[in-house]
Formats: C-alpha cells, structure tokens, sequence
C-alpha cells in the first residue's frame, strides 16, 4: 500500500486536485487541511477535482465534496469534475453528487466548463 | 462453508487492508466487479464507523469476519467501543454525529445500498456488531 498524496496544480484562478487511487477516510483526512491553506492563500473561483487516478471511493469522499462545493458556490464560485470512472460513478450518483456537480470527459472541458 | 476472522487495529490505514481482504475473500464467488466494488465500499464504510465513531479515532481492536454459504456472503464487523444509543437515528440518511462537517452521513445508506441486509446491534458502552449479507451470482 504505498503513499497516497493529492497533488495540486493552480491555473489562474482554478486550482485543481488531483486526487488519489483511493479516496476513503484515511487519505481525505488530509484533504480539507491542505485545500484550506490553498484556497485561504489564493484567489481561487473555481475547483476541480481530477478522478482520474481513482479506482475507489467510498462515503468519506462524498462529505469533502459537498463541503467544498457549498463552500465555493457560497462565494459565488464553481466545483466541477473529470475522469470518473466507474465505481466512483456509482457512489457520486448515490451519494447525490452528480446531481450538484457537472462531469466532464477531460480537464481541459473541466476548465472551461 | 468457508469462512475467516481477523483482528486489526483502528487505525485509518487498515480502513484498505480490510477492503482488500474482503475482495480476496469474496472473490472465491466468481463475483462480477461490481459486486466486488459494492462488498469493498460497504466493508469500508462498516469498518470506518468502527474506527472514527466506535473508538473515535483512538486504539481498538476491530474484528472483520465473513463467510460464504452457498450463494450467499456474509460480513460481520465488530468493535468495542462506546456503541450507539439510537441505532435507528444513526441509520437514518444523512444523520451523522460528527462535528466536524466533513462527514456526509451517508455510511450506513451506502452500506443499505450495496448490500441485500445490514443488521446493526449495540448499545452504549457494549460495542457495535454490523452484519451484513449479499447474494452474489444467479
């Protein structure tokens, strides 16, 4: 089980988080913090998170979501997605995110999305 | 009848150990990937409840078993931590008794949603036991 990190990368003013192979308790716990410091730090209306990498995700991923996507849009900004695949399909669907967030096939339809 | 039982630590990084044993486990039943995904998630989400809400975040010791009956498997996941008052209030949707707001509640729908029954039994002070059972295959 090797080391699971975010990655960040900052385009103006969209921040993108690329986020790991699995996004459960153990490795969101981290998440908030260092996003926190990102968004606190810079001029940020837009996030996105990259799932490309991810094979799985369970509830614990749905609640850091939902935070930042009430977070971003209380500021008048935006959340979106790209590379889902299809088990995090299923729990963002459940998990009634995809009903809040737009899904995009690649970053650059994330970007301008 | 085949079956195992295992004892491990609360501690977050066995939140994947206990996904990836489960799927070993389950994959004796030729099931397809998405009945593999439904088991991990559900395993994920019982065994997270024991670590953050059971021992809420300290030691302890977490006990994951399953079987498999004919079709039938069967996951037990047991702690020894403080239990649940109101086991209907902590089932409900949503319903969470986290403060930190990073939690969505939606542990024991996903568990519901995955899996064909979810028994949970506790009682303040005693622990939780969360049984859960899928049919895999026609």
């Amino acid at each position: 089980m090797s080391q699971q990190i975010f990655t960040y990368e900052a385009k103006g003013q969209i921040l993108i988080i690329h986020l790991p192979r699995q996004l459960d308790n153990h490795n969101c716990r981290n998440l908030k913090y260092e996003t926190d410091l990102l968004l606190a730090e810079n001029y940020i209306n837009k996030v996105i998170f990259d799932f490309t990498r991810t094979e799985f995700m369970d509830s614990s991923g749905i609640g850091i979501l939902l935070n930042r996507y009430k977070q971003m849009t209380g500021n008048g900004g935006k959340v979106t997605i790209y590379g889902v695949g299809a088990q995090v399909g299923r729990i963002l669907s459940i998990g009634g995110v995809s009903k809040l967030i737009e899904h995009f096939d690649s970053k650059e339809a994330a970007i301008v999305g | 009848m085949e079956s195992f039982r295992m004892e491990i630590e609360s501690l977050s990084k066995n939140e994947e150990f206990a996904r990836v044993v489960i799927a070993v486990f389950a994959s004796r039943m030729d099931p397809t990937l998405e009945e593999l995904d439904d088991i991990k998630t559900a395993v994920s989400e019982a065994v997270t409840n024991a670590e953050i809400h059971g021992y809420q975040g300290s030691n302890g010791s977490i006990c994951l078993e399953a079987r498999i009956e004919d079709k039938n498997l069967t996951v037990i996941i047991r702690d020894h931590g403080v239990g649940i008052r109101d086991v209907k209030r902590a089932m409900e949707p949503l319903f969470t008794t986290d403060l930190s707001g990073e939690r969505s509640g939606m542990g024991f729908s996903f568990m519901a949603a995955f899996m064909d029954e979810v028994k949970v039994e506790s009682e303040p002070g005693q622990g939780t036991v969360v049984t859960m059972s899928k049919k895999i295959g026609r």
